[in-house]
């Protein structure tokens, strides 16, 4: 075997610029496919990430609603008691949109295997007074230091400090575009009324940008006990227990269960953001399709040299056969040949991929939306240097099989009578 | 190794060509090449004397009829076998010397020695540089193989037929390309090839005065031997 590669190498160097060329066309494409896929999955992280970092996988809430079952249904549509409903505009009867017993049900999800994370919130509908006019919004009452940890809270919030807002109670985080119209600054007071009348004043901790202009012109973030005093409701009182799973795509089924389980309304992140994820496989799609291409065609690069590198080495491989060499052997030389070109040029690809990737990472990238972001995404994960690798192995092992395969049929006594 | 077993052996051996047209060239040969012998086979252009050869050498495969190579039956041997033989037991000299330019002179003898594996490399160059020496060539040993004169490239074929001592060297008009003082010198190596090394020789050539001074003249003629 050692003789076959010193052999492939020795071959290799008779027809160097050849070999450098099909080679460059493999590093050439490697390079690419992971310098677009790592750009393109960064993108993508980045874009998810925006809403999916901050949406929980399963939401359970209260909405108030009619009972799906009036008491006249009961009665039944047989009979002497027989009766028909037809009434009409039910309203909910009166009752708070809070979940109930939510103490025990955050106790009974902590304990589940499959859950990372339970976060309690509490939506408030209120309006803030900026003198004369009244501007609609809600105030988010949250655990600030669970936010941090699972929801990157911090990484929204363009001034102030989390742990000063965890702290401290009456204190506000506006949203950017909400304290613009209210031309409010930190350690301002701002007046705040909710939908039942209830006034209350709220010190100004600091800002935060979510990436998405309607959202910020509308919403703010409280603690969660001043938004409970705000509504004047008990330290038990939420509307939404927001959980994180370990694994995400559980989601569907453990919101299903959770609704019967505790009678709330549940949804999963993949119902609420379902648009998300096909984007997301659309661009992952295409990249990939554009990467594979790029390594076929270096493949086709190869596999035309390796047929010129064997039409002029005839001799060669006559003499090789007539000396003793078997025509696996021969067909061994060249497909090693060939893995070699394939794996000088995936190494010299992943350098150049890599190197692309840093580049592209130190590209300056400054948009509003994105308050964290200064530079292009990319994600260094390895899968793509392995798939690349992987596939442009693949490719040059197809690619050196055919021509070697007709290097080891060569027939050498046709070779050395013809000449 | 059976010292009475003939060297080389063919029975009723038949080939025949169909393209372009139908053509019988070999008609029931016969032939048998006993140790340390030193034979040519002389005969017109198209006698099929080369044809013969290549059957002899297990290269060419596409005939009827029985071969045996040292008492072993080579028509019914696979392909990798028969890489095996005319590794081990057959040296070849072509009339192109047929060396590997990209590889140096020493390399050259080296390899089917290497691809042999009996020894280690270390003494595979050592035999080959014995070799090159007592072919007058040792001087040029790390030269590539494209820069050496055309007779000392034919020295260099035999050097690398010798190299896993063979049975037998066949060669196929292995002077046909070289002027009289260099023939003069490749008989003088197979002579001492045939006496000293008590190989045998089996040579295809149209040249008289080289056949003469062998020990035995096969004369093909039509595809029969005649002679």
């Amino acid at each position: 075997m050692r003789l076959l590669v010193t052999i492939a190498l020795t071959l290799l160097r008779a027809k160097l610029r050849q070999s450098i060329v099909a080679a460059g066309g493999v590093t050439f494409s490697i390079a690419m496919f992971v310098a677009l896929l790592g750009f393109m999955n960064g993108l993508n992280q980045l874009l998810d990430g925006l809403i999916l970092n901050r949406t929980p996988h399963v939401r359970l809430f209260n909405e108030l609603h009619i009972s799906a079952r009036q008491p006249v249904e009961r009665v039944g549509t047989q009979g002497d008691t027989a009766a028909h409903n037809f009434i009409r505009s039910l309203k909910p009867k009166d009752d708070l949109p809070r979940i109930r017993n939510a103490e025990a049900i955050m106790g009974a999800l902590g304990k589940d295997q499959r859950v990372l994370s339970v976060t309690p919130r509490l939506v408030a509908q209120v309006l803030f007074n900026v003198g004369t006019t009244d501007l609609t919004g809600q105030v988010f009452g949250v655990d600030v230091m669970k936010e941090v940890r699972y929801y990157m809270f911090q990484d929204y919030l363009v001034a102030g400090d989390p742990y000063d807002i965890a702290t401290s109670n009456n204190t506000i985080v506006l949203g950017k575009g909400l304290a613009d119209l209210m031309a409010a600054r930190i350690g301002d007071l701002v007046q705040v009324t909710t939908a039942s009348g209830e006034r209350t004043m709220l010190r100004v901790a600091g800002f935060f940008q979510s990436g998405i202009a309607e959202y910020d012109k509308v919403q703010s973030y409280a603690n969660i006990k001043t938004v409970q005093k705000l509504l004047r409701r008990p330290p038990s009182y939420y509307t939404d227990i927001n959980v994180k799973l370990h694994d995400l795509n559980k989601a569907p089924a453990l919101a299903k269960e959770l609704a019967t389980r505790f009678r709330v309304q549940a949804t999963d992140i993949q119902t609420a953001n379902a648009q998300f994820e096909t984007g997301t496989d659309v661009r992952t799609m295409i990249s990939y399709a554009v990467g594979i291409v790029l390594l076929i065609v270096a493949g086709f690069g190869i596999y035309n040299i390796l047929n010129m590198i064997i039409y002029e080495k005839l001799d060669t491989i006559a003499i090789l056969k007539a000396t003793g060499f078997s025509g696996s052997d021969v067909r061994r030389i060249f497909l090693l040949l060939s893995m070699i070109i394939g794996i000088v040029g995936a190494t010299g690809g992943l350098v150049l991929g890599i190197t692309l990737q840093h580049i592209i990472d130190n590209v300056p990238f400054n948009t509003a939306a994105l308050p964290t972001v200064d530079t292009f995404p990319v994600d260094f994960s390895a899968r793509y240097y392995f798939i690349a690798v992987s596939f442009a192995l693949a490719t040059t092992w197809v690619a050196g099989f055919f021509p070697a395969r007709k290097a080891a049929h060569v027939d050498p006594v046709e070779i050395i009578r013809g000449k | 190794m059976n010292t009475t077993t003939p060297v080389l052996h063919v029975e009723k051996v038949n080939r025949s060509f169909h393209d372009p047209v139908d053509l019988h060239v070999l008609k029931d040969v016969d032939l048998r090449v006993e140790r340390g012998e030193f034979v040519s086979i002389t005969g017109k252009s198209g006698c099929g004397k080369s044809t013969l050869l290549y059957i002899l050498s297990t290269m060419d495969t596409d005939y009827s009829g029985e071969l045996y190579i040292d008492g072993e039956a080579a028509h019914q041997a696979s392909k990798e076998r028969l890489a095996r033989i005319r590794n081990e037991k057959i040296g070849f000299v072509f009339q192109f010397h047929y060396l590997l330019p990209e590889f140096s002179v020493l390399h050259n003898v080296m390899l089917p020695g290497l691809k042999l594996g009996m020894k280690s490399s270390g003494e595979v160059e050592h035999r080959a540089m014995e070799l090159l020496h007592e072919l007058g060539i040792g001087d040029q040993a790390l030269k590539k193989a494209n820069q050496v004169s055309g007779g000392q490239k034919q020295r260099v074929a035999i050097a690398r037929a010798l190299i896993n001592d063979p049975l037998i060297i066949m060669g196929d008009e292995p002077t046909g390309n070289l002027d009289s003082q260099n023939t003069g010198i490749v008989f003088d190596i197979f002579r001492r090839i045939a006496n000293e090394h008590r190989r045998s020789l089996l040579i295809v050539t149209h040249d008289p005065d080289f056949a003469k001074r062998t020990d035995r003249i096969i004369e093909m003629d039509d595809g029969r031997i005649v002679r």
